[in-house]
C-alpha cells in the first residue's frame, strides 16, 4: 500500500520541523523551556504515531522495498527512500524510544533545554534517515551527520570527563566512517550508481569485494562496536546524559548491525563468507572479554556499557551465520537490546537523578524504599541475562541456534557469555537493590514518580511481550531475511561455478 | 569590429582596472573625507565586474591565444570576485573602528583582483607572469597596510621577500620551458611537449613552475609565509588573502597544467600528489597547537589547499570539477569564519586568542551556532557543505586509482577534525568568557549568508555541481 503523500519523508523530517519550531523562540526562561519540552514530546509522539500507521500498512509478505520515494538530487545520486522487513523494525524502535528519551530528560535537564531538545530532534531525523535511505550517499549523509548532535549532547550535558568522551566518540566514529566513504566512492565508479536496490543485485568482482567489505567493516565495527574498537563506548556512555546513553545504546549501536545486514552481506556475499570466521573470533572475544571486564566495574553505567558490547557480540555471531535462525536472532537481539539496554540506562538515570553518583558502592538495599523501581530494574536485568520469558532470551537463543548449525565451538564459547552475563548482572542487581538500607544518604530516597512510571511501563510491557510473543518482529522481517539468505547462497553458487568453469 | 569584440570579452578586467584608477584619482582629489564612499564604490565595481563575467558565454581566445575566456575562467573569476567583494565589504567596520578608511585599500584590492582575473585567463607564460606580479605587488602592500604595527610591516616584508623568491623560481621555470619548447603560448607548448615527451629540461622547468605555483597557493613545502602573514596582516586583509588570491592561484595552476602539459600528466601528477599529502598532513598536525585563531586558519587553509590538490592530482575532468566545487565551498566557509573572527572584539579591541571564544554559545548563541556549523563543515562532516567538497575531490581520486592518496587524505581529515572540534568545544562546553561587542550589520549579513549556504547546501547541491562540470569540461 502506498500513500499519496510521502510518508517516509514525513516521518524522517517531522522531528527536524519540531526542532525548527523550538529554535524560533528566542526567550531563555522557564516558560520557553517548558514550551520546548512539550514541542519535543508532541513531535516525537506524532512521529511515533505516523510510524505505527506505516507499520499497519506495511506488507510483510514481500521482500521488496515499500513506501518508496524517489526524487532527483545530485545527478545519478538520487533522494531515494524506502523500507523493507529489515529496516522497518529499526524505524519503529527509533520512533518508540524518542518520546521516552524526551520524557526521561523532563526534569533532569535544566540548562539549555531548548538546545537539548533541538539536538535530540535533529538526531532523530538523522537516525531515521539512516534506516530509510535507499542510496548509499544519502545513507552516509545521515549516518555521519548524527555525529554532530551526539557530540554536542555528550559534550554539553555530559558528566565530568565529557570533553574526553565526546572527542573520542567523534574521532573514532569519523575515522571508521571515512574508510566506508572511500568504499562507497569505489562502488560508485565500479557500478555507476549508489542506488541500494540496484547494488543489491549488482554482483561485485570477488577481488574487489574483500576491500569494500573491509571498508564497510571499519565503519560498522566502530559503530556497533566490536572488540577491539569498542573503547569509545564505555567512555561515551558514562559521560553522556541519561537520554544520550539511551539513544546511544538503543539506536546508534544498531546502525552498525543494520549496516552489516543491509550492505556487507547482500553486496559482498563472497567476502562475507570468507571473513565470517574473523567476525566469529572477534565476537567471541568481545563476549567473553567484555563480560569479564563488566564484572570488575565499579560504575553502574560502565558496567552496562561493557555488557552492551558483549550483547552486540551475539548480534554479529547471529548475523554472520547466514542462517534463518541466526539472522533473525541477530535482528531480534538488536531490537531487544535496544529496549532492554535503553531501559537499564533509564534505571541508572533514575537513581542518578536522586543521588548524583553512579558508584555501585553508594547504593544498597534500595528494595526497601523503592519497590516499584526494584521491580522494573529486575525485569530488565533478567532480560539482559536472557532469561526465558523476556525478549533477551529469544534473540540470544536464536543467534546461538544459528551458530550451532555453523560452528559448534563458536556457539559453545559464546554460550559462556550468557553465564558471565548472569554473573555481572545479578551481582550488580544484588549490590544495588538487595541488602540492608544502611547508607544514611539513601534514607529518604523516593520511589519512581508517575512520570518515570510512564517512561518504564511501555518498556516493561514490550520486554515481556516480546519474550512470550516475538512473532510481530520475526514475521515482519522473515520474508526479507529469507530473500537475503537466498541471494547470498545464489551468489556463492554462482561464484563456485565460475571458479569451476575456469579450472582446466 | 574584431577589436571591439575583444574589448567586450575583457570588460570585467577593464572595469576593474579603470575603476581602480578612477578611485585612486577620486581619493587623491578628495583626500581624507571620502574613504568610506570609496570603499563602497570599490565593492560596487567588483560586483559590476562579477555581473559582466556572468553575462559572458562561450570560449574566446584573445591576443593570439595568450588570453582566454572560457566557462572555467568565468566560474573561477566569479568566485574570486565574490571573495574580493565580500572581503572588502567585511573590512568596512574594521577600518572604521581603527579611525578612518584609507582610500588606498579599495584601490589596492581592485588592482590585486585585476591581476587575479588576468591569472585565471592567462594562456601564455608571459601573460601568466604579468597577471601574477600585478596581483602580488598589490598584495605585498596590503599585507603591510597597518604600517604603524610592527607585526603588519613584518608580515608585508616577509611576504615580499619570499614572494620575490618564488617569482624568481617561477620565472626560471618559465624560461626553461621556453628554452626547451621555443614557445610561450600554452597551446604551442602542449603540441611540442606532445611530440617531444618528457625531456629532462622540460621536467626541470615544470618543477620550478610548480614551485612558484605552490608558493602562491601556500602548499607545503612552500607554505612558510602563510602563518606569519595571516597573523601579522590586519584581519580583513587576512580574510582577503584566504579568499581571493588562493582561488586565482589554484585556477592558474589548474589551467597551466592542463593546457600546457597534458601530455606529461603522469610527471606532474606525482608532484601534485606529494604537495597534496604534505599540505594535508602539515596543515592538520601543525594547527593542533595553535592558540591564535588567525594562525589556526592559516594552517587550516594550508590543509584545505591540500584537499583541493587531491582533485588536481586525479588529472581528470572530474578532478577539476572537484577542485572547483571545493574552492567554491571553501570560499563560503572561509568568509563566514572570518566574519566571526572580525566580530571577536571587546572594549574596542580585536582579540585573536582562541580561548576568547569560550562559552560563546551562552553569550551569543546565534553566532556560536553559525561558527560551529562552519567549523564542522570545514572538518567535512555531512550533511554540511564541506562534506560535498571533500566528496567530489576524493571521488575523482578514487576514479584515478589514487587509493593511497585517498586513504591518507581521509585519515588526515580525522586529525583535522580534532582542531575544529577544539573550537566547538570551547564555544559549547566551556564556561562563558566576557561578551563580545555586538556584531556589525555587514559581518552579520556575511555570516548569515555563508552559514545558510553551508547548512543548506545539501538541499540543492545540483546547480553548483553542474556549473563546475561545465567549467571543468571546457579545459579538456
Amino acid at each position: 500500500m502506498s500513500y499519496s503523500w510521502p510518508i517516509l519523508s514525513a516521518i524522517t523530517f517531522l522531528p527536524l520541523f519540531g526542532a525548527l519550531l523550538i529554535g524560533l523562540r528566542r526567550a531563555e526562561d522557564e516558560s520557553a523551556f517548558n514550551n520546548a519540552r512539550f514541542i519535543a514530546l508532541w513531535t516525537t509522539l506524532v512521529t511515533f504515531a505516523i510510524s505505527l500507521l506505516l507499520w499497519r500498512d506495511f506488507d510483510p509478505t514481500t521482500a521488496q522495498f515499500q513506501f518508496v520515494e524517489r526524487r532527483a538530487w545530485l545527478g545519478s545520486i538520487t533522494f531515494h527512500m524506502g523500507v523493507d522487513g529489515i529496516s522497518m523494525p529499526f524505524v519503529l524502535l527509533t520512533t518508540f524510544l524518542m518520546p521516552i528519551c524526551i520524557l526521561a530528560s523532563w526534569t533532569s535537564i535544566t540548562e539549555r533545554v531548548k538546545e537539548y531538545m533541538i539536538a535530540f530532534l535533529v538526531l532523530e531525523t538523522l537516525m531515521l534517515g539512516v534506516f530509510t535511505s535507499l542510496d548509499l550517499v544519502l545513507f552516509y549523509l545521515f549516518f555521519e551527520g548524527g555525529l554532530i548532535p551526539m557530540f554536542l549532547i555528550i559534550g554539553v550535558w555530559g558528566g565530568p570527563r565529557r570533553v574526553y568522551a565526546s572527542f573520542k566518540f567523534f574521532l573514532y566514529t569519523l575515522a571508521g566512517s571515512l574508510l566506508m566513504l572511500l568504499a562507497i566512492m569505489a562502488i560508485y565508479w565500479q557500478a555507476g550508481t549508489t542506488d541500494i536496490p540496484a547494488l543489491l543485485n549488482y554482483g561485485f568482482p570477488a577481488s574487489m569485494q574483500t576491500w569494500l567489505w573491509f571498508g564497510f567493516l571499519a565503519s560498522f565495527a566502530v559503530k556497533l562496536p566490536m572488540w577491539p574498537v569498542h573503547t569509545w563506548l564505555p567512555d561515551a556512555h558514562v559521560e553522556a546524559p541519561t537520554a544520550g546513553s539511551v539513544i546511544l545504546a538503543g539506536i546508534l549501536l544498531k546502525m552498525g548491525g543494520y549496516g552489516f545486514l543491509r550492505f556487507s552481506i547482500p553486496m559482498f556475499p563472497l567476502a562475507s563468507a570468507e571473513f565470517a570466521p574473523l567476525i566469529f573470533a572477534l565476537s567471541v572475544i568481545a563476549i567473553i572479554y567484555t563480560s569479564l571486564v563488566a564484572l570488575a566495574q565499579e560504575d553502574v553505567k560502565k558496567l552496562i556499557a561493557y555488557s552492551s558490547v558483549a550483547q552486540m557480540g551475539f548480534v554479529t555471531i547471529g548475523v554472520f551465520t547466514l542462517t534463518m535462525q541466526g539472522l533473525q536472532g541477530g535482528i531480534f537481539q538488536m531490537l531487544s537490546h535496544g529496549i532492554v539496554s535503553a531501559a537499564l540506562f533509564l534505571c541508572v538515570g533514575v537513581i542518578y537523578d536522586r543521588m548524583h553518583t553512579r558508584e555501585i558502592k553508594a547504593y544498597g538495599g534500595l528494595a526497601d524504599r523503592m519497590p516499584l523501581y526494584a521491580f522494573c530494574f529486575m525485569v530488565f536485568t533478567l532480560a539482559n541475562i536472557g532469561l526465558p520469558g523476556t525478549s533477551g532470551f529469544v534473540g540470544e537463543f536464536l543467534s546461538l541456534l544459528g551458530a550451532f548449525r555453523i560452528n559448534t565451538s563458536v556457539a559453545s564459547l559464546a554460550t559462556t557469555g550468557i553465564i558471565l552475563s548472569a554473573a555481572y548482572a545479578l551481582y550488580l542487581y544484588g549490590r544495588i537493590i538487595f541488602g540492608r538500607l544502611e547508607k544514611p544518604s539513601l534514607r529518604l530516597i523516593q520511589d519512581i514518580s508517575w512520570r518515570e512510571v510512564v517512561v518504564m511501563t511501555p518498556l516493561v510491557a514490550l520486554t515481556l511481550l516480546f519474550g512470550f510473543y516475538p512473532a510481530p518482529i520475526l514475521d515482519a522481517s522473515a520474508v526479507s531475511v529469507d530473500a537475503l539468505i537466498k541471494n547470498y547462497h545464489a551468489a556463492l553458487v554462482a561464484a563456485e561455478q565460475a571458479r569451476l568453469a575456469l579450472l582446466p | 569590429m574584431l577589436q571591439s569584440l575583444q574589448l567586450a570579452v575583457m570588460a570585467p578586467e577593464l572595469t576593474l582596472a579603470i575603476g581602480a584608477m578612477v578611485l585612486l584619482m577620486l581619493g587623491v582629489a578628495t583626500r581624507k573625507e571620502h574613504g568610506e564612499l570609496l570603499l563602497w564604490l570599490g565593492v560596487l565595481i567588483l560586483v559590476a565586474a562579477g555581473v559582466l563575467v556572468a553575462t559572458g558565454h562561450g570560449t574566446t581566445p584573445l591576443f593570439g591565444g595568450s588570453f582566454i575566456v572560457d566557462p572555467f575562467a568565468r566560474a573561477m573569476k566569479l568566485l574570486t570576485l565574490t571573495g574580493a567583494a565580500v572581503a572588502l565589504l567585511m573590512s568596512y567596520d574594521y577600518w572604521r573602528e581603527q579611525g578612518r578608511i584609507k582610500f588606498e585599500f579599495p584601490v589596492l584590492v581592485l588592482l590585486a583582483t585585476t591581476g587575479m582575473l588576468m591569472m585565471i585567463s592567462a594562456h601564455d607564460l608571459i601573460a601568466l607572469y604579468v597577471g601574477l606580479e600585478l596581483q602580488s605587488l598589490a598584495l605585498y602592500v596590503v599585507a603591510a597596510f597597518d604600517r604603524d604595527s610592527a607585526r603588519s610591516s613584518e608580515a608585508g616584508l616577509k611576504y615580499f621577500v619570499l614572494g620575490a623568491l618564488s617569482s624568481g623560481m617561477l620565472l626560471y621555470g618559465a624560461s626553461l620551458v621556453y628554452g626547451f619548447t621555443g614557445a610561450t603560448e600554452f597551446g604551442h607548448i602542449a603540441a611540442i611537449v606532445h611530440d617531444s615527451g618528457a625531456t629532462l629540461g622540460l621536467i626541470f622547468g615544470l618543477v620550478f613552475l610548480m614551485a612558484g605555483f605552490a608558493f602562491k597557493i601556500s602548499a607545503v613545502p612552500f607554505h612558510m609565509w602563510t602563518p606569519d602573514v595571516y597573523e601579522g596582516a590586519p584581519t580583513p586583509v587576512t580574510a582577503f588573502f584566504a579568499a581571493a588570491p588562493k582561488l586565482a592561484a589554484m585556477a592558474l595552476t589548474v589551467r597551466t597544467l592542463f593546457a600546457a602539459f597534458p601530455a606529461i600528466a603522469p610527471e606532474w601528477q606525482q608532484i601534485v600528489t606529494f604537495l597534496a599529502i604534505a599540505s594535508m598532513a602539515l596543515g592538520a598536525f601543525a594547527a593542533i597547537g595553535q592558540k591564535n585563531i588567525k594562525r589556526l586558519m592559516a594552517y587550516s587553509s594550508i590543509s584545505h589547499m591540500g584537499y583541493a590538490l587531491v582533485g588536481l592530482a586525479a588529472g581528470s575532468a572530474e578532478g577539476v570539477q572537484g577542485v572547483i566545487i571545493y574552492l567554491a565551498i571553501y570560499l563560503a566557509m572561509t568568509l563566514g569564519t572570518f566574519a566571526c573572527i572580525l566580530a571577536m572584539r571587546r572594549s574596542g579591541r580585536m582579540v585573536e586568542d582562541i580561548d576568547q571564544l569560550a562559552g560563546l554559545s551562552r553569550t551569543s548563541p546565534l553566532m556560536a551556532f553559525m561558527l560551529a556549523m562552519l567549523l564542522f563543515s570545514l572538518a567535512g562532516i555531512p550533511p554540511l557543505a564541506g562534506f560535498f567538497a571533500k566528496f567530489y575531490v576524493f571521488l575523482a581520486a578514487i576514479h584515478a586509482g589514487l587509493y593511497g592518496l585517498a586513504v591518507t587524505g581521509v585519515l588526515l581529515s580525522v586529525v583535522g577534525a580534532y582542531y575544529y572540534l577544539r573550537i566547538v568545544k570551547l564555544m559549547y562546553f566551556d564556561a562563558p568568557a566576557e561578551r563580545f561587542e555586538p556584531m556589525p550589520g555587514t559581518l552579520a549579513a556575511v555570516l548569515g549568508v555563508t552559514g545558510a549556504f553551508t547548512l543548506l547546501f545539501f538541499v540543492a547541491p545540483a546547480p553548483l555541481v553542474t556549473i563546475a562540470d561545465t567549467a571543468a569540461r571546457s579545459l579538456f
